[in-house]
């Protein structure tokens, strides 16, 4: 099994660590909840090292990240990123990725630990029809995701540098202690927040630079676990769950990333069909009514009916209930109940708009 | 460092159990609770219900994994600890004490005391970790 550069550290601080994609990685350190609850009210910093870069060099690039992505790549400008995905020629998802664009020659893809691998032969088997180079760079960055309302003051308190000019999906290059960072205003967690690439070598430094700042802010080191909760309360997608290779865009609800009028693409024959005919499947959030945690692959039933299978589910410590998303055969709407199968019983749920969580002020819903 | 209390007995699935004016108490081990992690919900059967030795009496999930609960011995659920529903991580803080699980009356006391003692429990862990 792989060890980021951290584990020592992360073992000083107490981690419980779990197997995920081939790494050993922490899964919480003072439990998830408490975890959740940081990053929602101040910041929580995440060891992400086992996600996976792999670079794009030359002149075509720019028109070959654009052949091989769902979104509009020709949107962004130098120093943008951008959410998108690979999709095989049936539609499929091979992976969800973020693309950071260095200039029209040079962009860098992070792309999910559990593809790294698949991403980087998929990529290189289209390769040589454009004059690009493809590079797995993945063992040569760590990176930390700083997420929380307080992100962007502790930033500034650790490495003096001013990011409140930097927007969101935007990133920059910086020197600190002649380490050189990549950093950038991205995050998995719904709230304000910086992913850092750093040269692997150099993260403990990074590391403790941030935790340093823990006597002014309240910033606990997080674990995967209270990563997926906070993606799971966002209704955000994770590949193996609301993706996969036999699931498209447009079912998970992922319409918006692909843009069927930019030019052709790989997938976009298959995925204009399903916009003709429509989803055969749709990707709903519920809540649980009942009491139990709804987890990946229970049953989702109505009646007598099997309707499809939960993708993801945790109980939320933000909403003190437990929610779920599930990929369905049919048109279900928001109210509706729903069966789901827990430990061999059935369990009341309902459907319920996403995000799960909001920052914003909730609004009373006015109900029929 | 893992405590593992003289007095109780233990089974294989990491459960302990004791027996206290007549019945038996059951509960998961402190090994039990520090491999899983921070527990978050549990699931226990009702008073009334019988369970049976090596069976599945109810779930415990922590942010880790999902985990059933076996039966030590038979019997009658006399009495359920209600307020795990509530705080579950009192299971974490005090296995052996306020975190116990549900009391049982049992049918047929040789299945308790064919459970192991500390020293073979012990020596069960010690085994499980170095698979």
């Amino acid at each position: 099994m792989q060890q980021t550069e951290l584990y020592r550290l992360h073992e000083h601080f107490g981690a419980k660590f779990i197997e995920f994609a081939g790494w050993e990685m922490p899964v919480e350190y003072s439990g998830s909840r408490k975890e959740t609850i940081a990053v929602r009210t101040s910041a929580g910093l995440f060891d992400v090292s086992h996600m996976g870069e792999i670079e794009i060099i030359g002149r075509d690039s720019a028109s070959f990240c654009q052949w091989m992505t769902t979104n509009d790549i020709s949107k962004l400008k130098n120093f943008q990123a951008q959410y998108t995905m690979l999709c095989n020629h049936e539609g499929g998802v091979i992976d969800d990725v973020i693309i950071y664009k260095y200039s029209d020659d040079y962009f860098l893809m992070c792309v999910n630990a559990v593809n790294t691998a698949k991403d980087f032969e998929w990529i290189g088997s289209v390769e040589r029809e454009f004059k690009v180079e493809v590079l797995n760079k993945s063992f040569e960055y760590s990176q930390l995701a700083l997420q929380g309302p307080q992100s962007q003051n502790i930033i500034f308190d650790a490495f003096g540098v001013n990011f409140c000019n930097l927007k969101r999906f935007y990133f920059l290059q910086t020197s600190w202690n002649d380490i050189d960072l990549m950093i950038a205003r991205t995050g998995y967690t719904g709230e304000d927040g910086f992913e850092i690439f750093i040269p692997w070598g150099d993260a403990t430094e990074v590391w403790e630079a941030i935790l340093d700042t823990s006597s002014e802010y309240n910033i606990v080191p997080s674990g995967l676990s209270a990563r997926d909760i906070l993606r799971i309360e966002m209704a955000y997608p994770l590949y193996g769950h609301e993706i996969n290779e036999d699931i498209n865009p447009i079912e998970s609800g992922l319409s918006r990333y692909v843009r069927i009028d930019k030019g052709d693409f790989i997938g976009r024959r298959a995925l204009v069909r399903v916009l003709e005919a429509g989803p055969e499947k749709k990707l709903i959030g519920f809540e649980m009514i009942d009491r139990g945690i709804p987890r990946q692959g229970y049953p989702v039933l109505s009646g007598e009916a099997e309707l499809g299978s939960v993708t993801s589910g945790t109980l939320s410590p933000s909403l003190e209930k437990s929610i779920g998303m599930a990929l369905l055969s049919t048109n279900a709407v928001v109210g509706e109940n729903l069966d789901i199968e827990i430990r061999g019983t059935r369990r009341k749920s309902r459907i319920v708009s996403t995000p799960f969580y909001t920052n914003k002020p909730i609004k009373k819903e006015k109900k029929l | 460092m893992i405590d593992i209390p003289e007095e109780l007995k233990y089974t294989d699935e990491h459960e302990w159990a004791k027996i206290e004016d007549d019945l038996v108490v059951i509960g998961i081990t402190d090994y039990a609770q520090d491999a899983l992690g921070e527990i978050v919900y549990i699931e226990l059967p009702s008073e009334g219900d019988e369970i049976t030795k090596g069976d599945s009496f109810g779930g415990v999930e922590s942010t880790k994994s999902v985990s059933d609960l076996y039966a030590p011995v038979s019997g009658e659920v006399v009495e359920v600890n209600e307020s795990l529903l509530d705080s579950p991580e009192t299971i974490n803080e005090d296995p052996y004490g306020d975190g116990w699980l549900i009391k049982v009356k049992i049918h047929d006391s040789d299945e308790f005391d064919d459970l192991m003692d500390n020293e073979q429990y012990s020596e069960f862990i010690e085994k499980e970790t170095h698979k």
